[in-house]
This record gives structure tokens, C-alpha cells and sequence, in this order.
């Protein structure tokens, strides 16, 4: 069996046989356990590299589940595709390697302080990383609503994972109430594409919709999809599930949340720029480019008056989904009125980038705000104090989390909010001040929580995180230094091809048509 | 290192050397102050001669910080908290409302 050819089914794979396997081995040994989750996502993680680079060199990879030959999209008696079809563009495999890249430090930091419980844990983590990389993966519209499904259940689940606090609960049935409702739209929507044409494949509906117009069926679609996918990617005035789930969730499990929001993003642009594509309105861009701008006034005033330490950085990661719609939307703009060299490319490349950031950043400000949580029991701000007194290392690394999420110079956050800011600009400066001045609170909002929680007195004598939590949150903060001080190797190997994907999506529809 | 944007470029390591060379120009500023400073009681603040309060009484917790800020947009934070009510009921009337607008505004688009 030649393991490159079937990468694509084997990344969903191995964490799904994980999954199934890790609540028999703890039946066996805590240390087992916590060894086969480790192995089964590190062997994920080097087999999603070798996808990517694949991708990168030879193109689009294609994978049909279930068939003899599994480039064979379309069976020798059928006009259209019938199985199952992954598909891994360049977009696919840029959101699987920081999908996979970000549950391995996830993990990594769990193992620091799940113990009760844990085989459920690890189970459900897996699961919520299955889901993820099903929907990023997969050219199947049905398909991508079981993966959404998956990811929304086992995230659900990890939400209220310390549920002796009722509010955790609470947090989860609210995600669950909304993320089901978000899915029978979806499903609805797949339904009316799947009642128009007789297809569920993306690239042959998107071909059908290239051929025979923007019907009043397709739009209806495109809406329940859009509203959908916008509110599961956390864009404001839909944006509320947030800040209860990511507060209420375990450190480690709110910044894998971030992926899975993200997982929500791609397929809003899937949509937008590969089914949709050219037969969109304007009016679509224009939408996103408004989610965006509330999204990131309403975050960053939002996260200003925040007293719990999650909900804070919660709030500041709606902003952050803003300014990724921001340049998403304006991209999109770009690109239907042809001025793809003038702004849409580097306002894609400068969105795409940011997505990477936003989870770099904002993961290891959730990550510090659990260690602190862990370690005090206290998640007011209010009565926390002076922690840099000993948690020297923590506050180190808090406050390289608050440099790249404000966007300063030399950090991440500050290369690819840059590129947003000025391609914006060419659309309206407008957009552009509006996203400088929110920058600025978003500084003055951790500056905020590193006065409350770092600064001032010592209130009470702490010991610093335990070395696994310590030590994944300095993968990340080292990730977040080495792209910010050379952040054209990723733009170069990793944006640019993701970006291409978006633009030049009649190869996605090709490699599966012919 | 280096990435280009709309209007120029980025290059960090340009910054960190140029954040340097500043850092040195403004040491070699203070370096020209008054030697002879020592510190002790002129550094203390002087409070109308009452005696300077505990570190602890002093440090301004996190709900006062940006209180000036938060009061002046009061009418903004009472409705951003009434739209934020936690009940599940409004997150969902929020989705399918904005569901609803954009069925409107895009129909509309589309036949104008």
C-alpha cells in the first residue's frame, strides 16, 4: 500500500481510531493512554506535513473514499462524482497543518492537569479534531455537515468538561442549542443545492452553478450557508455563544475552539470563493466587510469592560475573527471587480496570515489565562494581583501574547494586520482607520489584564505553571517570535498557495470534473 | 524577512535595528543628566505633606481601570449589555434576525 496515496483519508482516520481506542486504554494505565493520544496526533501531525507538502509541490490531491482507485472521482458508469471525494487544495491542507499543529500543543498542555475524567477528555479532543479536519478536507457538501456536527457535539462536550461549575453547563447548552440550529441550516441549504442539481459534491455543484447561473434556489442556499458559517466563525451581532463558551471551557480546549471557529471561516470561504465563486453579488463582500467592522468594534469595546479573565480574551478573539473578515471581504471585493494585483491578493494573504495569528495569538493568551485560572482558582480580575512576583515565566510569556495579538512591532499580529490595514485602505480608508484605532484598545485592553493580574502587590505566595503547561506555551510563543521576525517563510510556503487556492478555484472544480 | 504590502514593505529585522540604534541614542541622552542624583526622599511623591498610602490601598483594580472611558460611552454599554443578556432565546432571535436581513437585503440587490 502506497501511504502517500491515501494521506487524506488516513489524517481523518488515525485520531478517529484514537478516539474510539482511548477510553479502553485507560481502562488499562492513565500513562498508556496519554502515550496513545500522543502518538496517534504526533503521527496525524507529520502525516498532515507530508500532505501539505505534497499539495504545495504537485497541486490538488484528490481522494475518493470507498474506491478501487482513488483518484477516480467520477465511477465508469456516472457522469457526475458519487462518493465520497476529499479534496486538499492549498487552502485545505494551510487550515489542517494549524488545525493538527494547534491540538498537539493542546495536548501537550492537557496533559499538565486532566486527570479525572480524562479518558472522556482525550476521547473528545480527538473527536473535536476529526471534525475539524473533516470539514477542511472534505469536497463533499454532506460530508461537511457531518464533520460540522462532530466538531460541534464533541466541543459541546469538552465545553462543560468541569461541569461541577454550573456555568459551564449553561455555556455548552447554549453552544449546542445554537451550533444545532446553525446546522439545520446548513443541511437545509444542502438540501435545496441537493434538490436543484442531484449533487452533494462542491466542485460539481460548483461547475453546475457556473453553467446555469445564480438561480433563486442558489441564493436561498448561499444565505442559510453564509448566516450559518458566519455565526459558527464567531462574527458579530452573532457572535454571543462566544465569550460563554470559550470563558467556560478548559484553557487548552478554548484554544482549540479557535480552530474549530476557523474550520467554520474556510468553509465561508469555500463557499464564497469555490461554489459560489464568480455568480456571487457584490452585495456578499460588502456583507462580510460589515460583520467584520461590527465584529471588531464590538469585540474590543466589549472586552474593555471585562472582569473575568476568559471573557476578556474571548471578546478580543471576535474582534480578531473581525479583522480577518475584513480582509476577507475586501478580497472577495477584489476579486469579482478584477483588481486581484491592485489590493485582493495582499488583503487575502494579510487575512489568510492572520487566521495563523489568530490562533498563535489568542491560543497562548488562553493558554496563560487556564494556567493562572489552575493556579489561583480565581478567574476575577478584580481580586488578582501582582502574579509576576512568581510567575515570572507566565507574565513573560502573557505579555508576548499581548504584543503579537495588539499587533506591535516585530510580532505576527503586527505583519499581517499591516498588509489588511493597507490593502483595506485601497477599498476605503474608512475600514482602515476603524481597524488602527481598534488595534489600539486591544492594547489598552491587555494592558489591562497585565496591570490586574501581574502587577502590584503580591497577594498571595504562588508557585509558577506545571513544565507541560510552561512548556507548550512557549512552543507558542516561540511560533509567534520566529513568524514575526520572518514572516515571509510562511507567507512565501504556506499563504501564498492558500491564497491561489482562494483566486484560481476553476483548478478545484478540474481536478474532480475533468 | 521581508514581505511586501500595498504601499511598501515590512521588514522587521530593519525595525529591531532601528528600535536599537534609537534605544541607544536616548540612553546616551539620559547618560547626559545630572550625575550626582541619589535618589532617596526627593524620589518619594509629595502629597500635600500626608503621608503617602500603601502600595496595596493604591493599586487600581481592574474595574476602575478606563472607568473615565466606560462612563463616557454609559448609553453605548447599557445597550451592548441588554443585547448581550446571556439568554439563549436572544442569541438565537439575533441569528435568524440577521439570517432574515440578509434574505432581504440580498433579494433586494439582486432585483434592483
Amino acid at each position: 500500500m502506497n501511504v502517500m496515496e491515501h494521506l487524506p483519508a488516513l489524517i481523518i482516520a488515525i485520531p478517529l481510531l484514537a478516539a474510539f481506542l482511548t477510553p479502553l486504554v485507560d481502562k488499562i494505565s492513565k500513562k498508556v493512554r496519554n502515550a496513545v493520544v500522543f502518538i496517534a496526533l504526533a503521527a496525524t501531525f507529520i502525516l498532515t506535513i507530508f500532505l501539505v507538502q505534497d499539495v504545495f509541490e504537485n497541486g490538488i490531491m484528490i481522494y475518493v473514499m470507498g474506491a478501487s482507485n482513488p483518484t477516480q472521482t467520477i465511477p465508469m458508469q456516472a457522469a457526475v462524482p458519487i462518493r465520497i471525494v476529499l479534496e486538499i487544495d492549498g487552502l485545505s491542507a494551510f487550515m489542517a497543518l494549524i488545525s493538527v499543529l494547534i491540538a498537539l500543543i493542546g495536548l501537550i498542555y492537557s496533559f499538565s492537569h486532566v486527570e479525572e475524567r480524562g479518558g472522556k477528555f482525550y476521547t473528545l479532543f480527538l473527536l473535536m479534531l476529526v471534525g475539524m479536519l473533516g470539514m477542511e478536507l472534505t469536497g463533499d457538501l454532506f460530508n461537511l455537515f457531518v464533520f460540522l456536527e462532530i466538531a460541534s457535539i464533541a466541543s459541546a462536550a469538552l465545553i462543560t468538561y468541569e461541569f461541577k461549575r454550573g456555568s459551564t453547563t449553561e455555556a455548552a447548552l447554549k453552544y449546542i442549542v445554537i451550533s444545532s440550529i446553525a446546522a439545520l441550516f446548513v443541511l437545509f441549504a444542502i438540501g435545496l443545492l441537493y434538490g436543484e442539481y442531484d449533487l452533494l459534491n462542491m466542485a460539481a455543484i460548483a461547475k453546475a452553478i457556473k453553467i446555469t447561473g445564480l438561480s433563486n434556489i442558489d441564493m436561498i442556499a448561499l444565505i442559510l450557508f453564509f448566516a450559518a458559517f458566519a455565526m459558527k466563525a464567531g462574527a458579530a451581532p452573532m457572535h454571543m455563544w462566544m465569550p460563554d463558551a470559550y470563558g467556560e471551557a478548559p484553557g487548552a480546549v478554548s484554544m482549540v475552539l479557535i480552530a474549530v471557529t476557523q474550520a467554520s471561516l474556510y468553509a465561508l470561504l469555500r463557499m464564497c470563493f469555490t461554489i459560489y465563486a464568480d455568480s456571487l453579488h457584490v452585495v456578499i463582500p460588502a456583507a462580510i466587510i460589515i460583520f467584520g467592522l461590527i465584529s471588531i468594534f464590538i469585540g474590543v469595546t466589549m472586552a474593555l469592560i471585562q472582569d473575568d479573565i476568559k471573557r476578556l480574551i474571548a471578546y478580543a478573539a471576535v474582534a480578531e475573527v473581525g479583522y480577518i473578515l475584513l480582509a476577507i471581504g475586501v478580497g472577495l471585493y477584489g476579486v469579482l471587480n478584477n483588481e486581484v494585483e491592485l489590493y485582493a491578493r495582499k488583503a487575502l494573504q494579510g487575512g489568510i496570515f492572520h487566521i495563523f495569528n489568530d490562533i498563535l495569538d489568542i491560543g497562548l493568551l488562553f493558554l496563560v489565562a487556564g494556567g493562572i485560572i489552575y493556579i489561583t482558582k480565581e478567574r476575577n480580575l478584580n481580586k488578582l494581583g501582582g502574579l509576576a512576583h512568581s510567575m515570572k515565566y507566565t507574565s513573560i510569556l502573557f505579555l508576548i501574547g499581548l504584543a503579537a495579538v495588539a499587533g506591535l512591532p516585530p510580532m505576527n499580529g503586527f505583519a499581517s494586520k499591516i498588509m489588511i490595514y493597507e490593502s483595506v485602505y485601497k477599498v476605503s480608508p474608512i475600514l482602515s482607520i476603524v481597524a488602527i484605532l481598534a488595534s489600539i484598545i486591544m492594547l489598552a485592553i491587555f494592558v489591562k489584564i497585565f496591570h490586574s493580574v501581574f502587577t502590584g502587590p503580591k497577594i498571595s505566595e504562588q508557585k509558577d505553571v506545571p513544565k507541560l503547561m510552561l512548556a507548550s506555551m512557549i512552543i507558542l510563543a516561540a511560533l509567534i517570535i520566529f513568524f514575526g521576525l520572518f514572516p515571509d517563510i510562511i507567507i512565501n510556503n504556506v499563504v501564498n498557495p492558500a491564497v491561489n487556492a482562494l483566486i484560481e478555484n476553476a483548478a478545484y472544480i478540474s481536478n474532480v470534473m475533468g | 524577512m521581508l514581505i511586501k504590502t500595498v504601499g511598501g514593505y515590512w521588514d522587521p529585522i530593519v525595525w529591531i535595528v532601528a528600535f536599537i540604534v534609537i534605544a541607544i541614542i536616548a540612553y546616551i541622552i539620559r547618560a547626559f543628566g545630572k550625575g550626582e542624583y541619589k535618589g532617596g526622599e526627593q524620589t518619594k511623591p509629595f502629597l500635600s505633606g500626608v503621608e503617602e498610602p500603601s502600595k496595596e490601598k493604591v493599586h487600581v483594580r481592574a474595574s476602575n481601570i478606563y472607568w473615565g472611558f466606560i462612563e463616557a460611552l454609559k448609553g453605548y454599554y447599557d445597550y451592548m449589555k441588554r443585547m448581550h443578556s446571556g439568554v439563549v432565546n436572544d442569541y438565537v432571535a439575533w441569528f435568524v434576525g440577521v439570517a432574515a436581513i440578509m434574505f432581504v437585503v440580498m433579494f433586494a440587490a439582486v432585483i434592483i
